[in-house]
């Protein structure tokens, strides 16, 4: 997030596209819900009538796929209705021109047309959008998990520059992120182009740094995606995988193909609490400690850094990551001893400048601190870019509308969108082991119109299968209009009913995330 | 606008104009009951028990909404005072399910405390008694309206904070209780489990399941943690007896949830203690698991990667590094594939 969570109730306006808040960050919701009890407006643009979409005073029920389109009409109407902060746009940013002639050929009528969205919507949006002194967009994986993911991103970081909403409290460009640490494994470099703090695997200077300060040669050469790696298997390229706390089984796309690839492999090490659908293709399985026997730090969606106490003892021979991972690269002839985790932390700390002023000391008397924290003095940051990007000018990127991978057709004339809802998490490793979750939300429900019910001869309860180009499932379906007819919904949450069998593995060519959203599928009444 | 100057139990005191009498009295550190008080939600001087004495008015008035004014005289255990309270209390326990031995809220029960205070340990009221069933009837928490005393944090963070709605005041007078619409049992509400309404609930009237029978508040020891699940970093305490979580609570300072938590993060920190828990070190021999020593594991792990490397070169090998580990963990695991050569590192960030 450019901005904190803490400054969502002060916003005049919230964009919030592609994410069902209160169902997959539930608490940021409520900040949402303060917002507007202040008299924000909010506006929601998400194909699905979610809780965020009922309490909306605009919801844009746009078609899957299509944000690009909707995000470009809006800026279409901006332009055109002189709502735009020139100030802003002249002092701060470049490329101006050409994000005007792009978003010109985005008139509303067209982009209705395309995202299905009333011409009167995306005015009276735009226009609340625009109005607001500072207005947050937030978002989720709704945008990014496209074909077109990153520019979904690029058209959002266009609309709130063009509008002045970068550089100031409760504004900004805000992806709430899934995971517990997934921010923080990023910033620690758990990337293949970058190591912690963004510093770019290639650069030589980074290169020099790293290298002396592990005592190790290291490669210039970025490594392989999550989700390329499974294609790297296929052509012979991968042989060996480490896999720590991951179950790329049921969270990647078309998870056959994840499960052929892992069967390929030479050799399989999973280090994970429990036997995860991954884990049973390992050749060592290694039992960890789960985040409530072991000290460490965690980063936020917002950047917040915070400590985690050790509540229990890890059940058996169960052990720390950390441990595992520093037995092992001794074995590996590498010169590694750490007392504990806080040594790690002032090793990250000492090669990264953004969480350079941090320490475990800081943590505890200051409960958390948001990077760029650069000095042992300085406060943290709650909101970046003010008065300057990082590099330098904001820069606008036109970016035209592409219709998804993957559309409808005669055979398979659903489309299918995957996500969460609130009682589960991910792939259920955790949730599906808790009592009271799993008692609440024991299955799988598809969401499917009450009208395509009907034609299928579905009534509530009744078990459907799915099928698609890539696999089929059979799972209960529950009628409601949360979904537009020809629009279908399912969590994967469930290895019984893994909606994964079913998702295209047609990746955004520029930050490799599958096209979870959209999908063609098939429903027909099973048994 | 200037700041206001008042006398609490003879003490001077400044605070900013709206402040109310209870939020002054605080600021001196002077400990005026509430029941009903939520500092997140709109006064709605429901109890009574806050009632103070201000020279020259009337009646006594509820501190929790009366604003300070200049040089009011507040007194907060006057006589007058601590017989209204001692009245309130007996009211609430004519109506109130004595079976303090064994409710799970014995020792951070505002009631009890409160009773304990002003010696309150029988009602002379004599009347009707609610006898309501119990509505157990989903996996997080029990709802024992018997024992509620209708001071509405419930209903406020339900709908004011949550948004589900779920619950209101239904009826009037004595058989006024709190619910979902209809009477519905809660598992057939909106509610969506944040456990909220448990967590400012004054009494023992909303008790969470999993730690029934498990341990008395004064025998748990909190332990600060980060929530698991979403990248929210909530900051939620686990409380543990004898080396087991037996329940949660929200930090009430955190700085991301300020006490907010959803149901994963309040109800589903069970699975640290199941039974499929991994253990031992497990070597995959003929298609089947078999236990294994750390160094056993360890060592053939080490063989194997070695045999990899020299076979076939660094970039052979793929890690895949976890969003749900810790810092710590993830910059180890990173430095480990990177020392080994290859920047084949991620996680699951895109899916």
């Amino acid at each position: 997030m450019t901005n904190s969570i803490g400054e969502i109730p002060g916003a005049g306006a919230i964009l919030i596209i592609g994410s069902n808040t209160s169902e997959t960050h539930p608490v940021i919701s409520y900040r949402v819900r303060e917002a507007v009890q202040n008299g924000a407006a909010l506006i929601v643009a998400d194909p699905r009538v979610t809780e965020m979409a009922k309490l909306a005073d605009y919801h844009l029920r746009l078609r899957p796929g299509t944000d690009v389109a909707l995000l470009n009409g809006l800026m279409h109407i901006i332009i055109a209705e002189d709502l735009l902060d020139v100030d802003f746009i002249e002092k701060r940013t470049e490329g101006f021109e050409k994000l005007k002639e792009k978003v010109a050929e985005y008139t509303p009528e067209r982009v209705s047309e395309i995202t299905g969205v009333a011409v009167s919507d995306l005015r009276a949006a735009a226009r609340a959008y625009a109005a607001a002194e500072s207005a947050a967009i937030l978002y989720t994986m709704g945008i990014t998990q496209h074909t077109t993911g990153t520019d979904n991103v690029l058209s959002v970081a266009n609309l709130a520059m063009l509008t002045g909403n970068m550089g100031k409290p409760s504004a900004g460009v805000n992806p709430l992120r899934g995971q517990n640490n997934v921010q923080g494994a990023c910033d620690m470099g758990a990337l293949p182009n970058v190591y912690t703090g963004y510093q770019k695997v290639g650069d030589p200077q980074v290169q020099e740094k790293f290298s002396k300060a592990w005592g190790v040669p290291l490669s210039d050469k970025p490594g392989l995606t999550v989700t390329k790696s499974m294609d790297a298997i296929f052509d012979g390229r991968i042989k060996g995988m480490l896999i720590m706390g991951e179950n790329p089984i049921l969270s990647e796309a078309n998870a056959n193909h994840a499960g052929e690839a892992l069967e390929r492999l030479e050799f399989l090490v999973v280090q994970d609490i429990f036997m995860t659908e991954t884990a049973a293709y390992a050749d060592v399985v290694l039992p960890a400690a789960s985040y409530a026997e072991q000290l460490g730090s965690y980063t936020n969606t917002e950047r917040r850094v915070q400590l985690s106490c050790p509540a229990v003892p890890p059940p058996g021979e169960a052990r720390a990551d950390w441990e595992i991972l520093t037995d092992l690269a001794k074995r590996l002839g590498l010169d590694w001893s750490y007392s504990g985790s806080e040594a790690i932390f002032n090793e990250m700390a000492s090669l990264t400048p953004s969480y350079a002023g941090m320490s475990y000391s800081r943590l505890a008397d200051e409960k958390s601190l948001q990077w760029p924290c650069p000095d042992s003095k300085h406060p943290g940051t709650p909101y970046l870019h003010v008065g300057k990007f990082s590099r330098g000018l904001g820069q606008f990127t036109p970016v035209d509308y592409k219709p998804p991978a993957e559309l409808p057709d005669g055979e398979y004339p659903f489309v299918l969108s995957t996500g969460r809802h609130i009682f589960h998490y991910h792939t259920g490793t955790m949730t599906r082991r808790s009592v009271p979750l799993e008692q609440h939300r024991p299955e799988e429900f598809v969401e499917i119109h009450p009208e395509d019910a009907a034609k299928l001869g579905l009534a509530e309860g009744d078990p459907a299968q799915i099928s698609s180009r890539r696999g089929e499932v059979v799972a209960r379906v529950t009628l409601t209009e949360r979904v537009k007819p020809g629009h279908v919904f399912m969590t994967f949450h469930y290895h019984e009913a893994a909606a994964n069998l079913l998702t295209n593995d047609a990746l955004c060519p520029v930050a490799a995330t599958p096209e979870f959203k959209v999908c063609a599928v098939n429903v027909r009444k099973a048994g | 606008m200037s700041a206001i100057k008042l006398t609490i139990d003879g003490r001077p005191v400044e605070v900013e104009p709206g402040t109310t009498i209870l939020e002054a009295a605080r600021k001196l550190g002077i400990d005026i009951p509430t029941f009903c008080h939520d500092p997140e939600l709109a006064p709605n001087g429901a109890c009574r028990i806050c009632v103070v004495e201000v020279e020259r008015a009337r009646a006594l008035v509820a501190s929790c909404c009366a604003p300070v004014a200049p040089d009011m005289v507040v007194h907060t255990e006057s006589e007058r005072v601590v017989k209204a309270r001692k009245a309130i209390l007996r009211l609430i326990l004519a109506n109130h399910p004595l079976d303090c031995i064994t409710c799970e809220k014995t020792g951070q029960c505002k009631l009890q405390d409160y009773c304990y205070r002003y010696g309150i340990s029988e009602s002379d009221f004599e009347g009707e008694v609610k006898e309501l069933p119990l509505d157990d009837t989903n996996p997080f928490y029990i709802r024992d309206m018997n024992k509620c005393i209708l001071c509405g944090r419930c209903v406020g963070r339900c709908q004011e904070i949550n948004g589900a709605g779920a619950i209101d005041f239904i009826g009037r007078g004595f058989s006024t209780i709190v619910g979902p619409a209809f009477g519905d049992p809660i598992e057939e509400s909106s509610c969506v489990f944040c456990g909220m309404c448990v967590d400012v609930c004054p009494v023992g009237a909303l008790i969470p399941k999993a730690g029934v029978g498990k341990g008395r508040p004064w025998e748990v020891e909190k332990v600060k943690t980060i929530c698991p699940y979403c990248g929210t970093g909530c900051s939620i305490y686990l409380h543990v007896k004898d080396g087991r979580i037996i329940g949660a609570s929200p930090d009430f300072e955190g700085p991301v949830n300020r006490g907010h938590l959803c149901s994963k993060g309040r109800f589903g920190w069970d699975f640290v203690h199941s039974e499929e828990r991994l253990t031992r070190p497990l070597i995959k021999k003929d298609g089947v698991f078999v236990e294994a020593s750390w160094d056993e594991a360890l060592d053939l792990v080490a063989e194997k990667v070695r045999d990899l490397l020299n076979r076939y070169g660094p970039d052979s090998l793929m890690g895949l590094s976890s969003a749900k580990t810790s810092n710590e963990d993830n910059y180890l695991f990173q430095k480990l594939m990177r020392s080994l050569g290859t920047n084949n590192v991620d996680h699951c960030a895109r899916l």
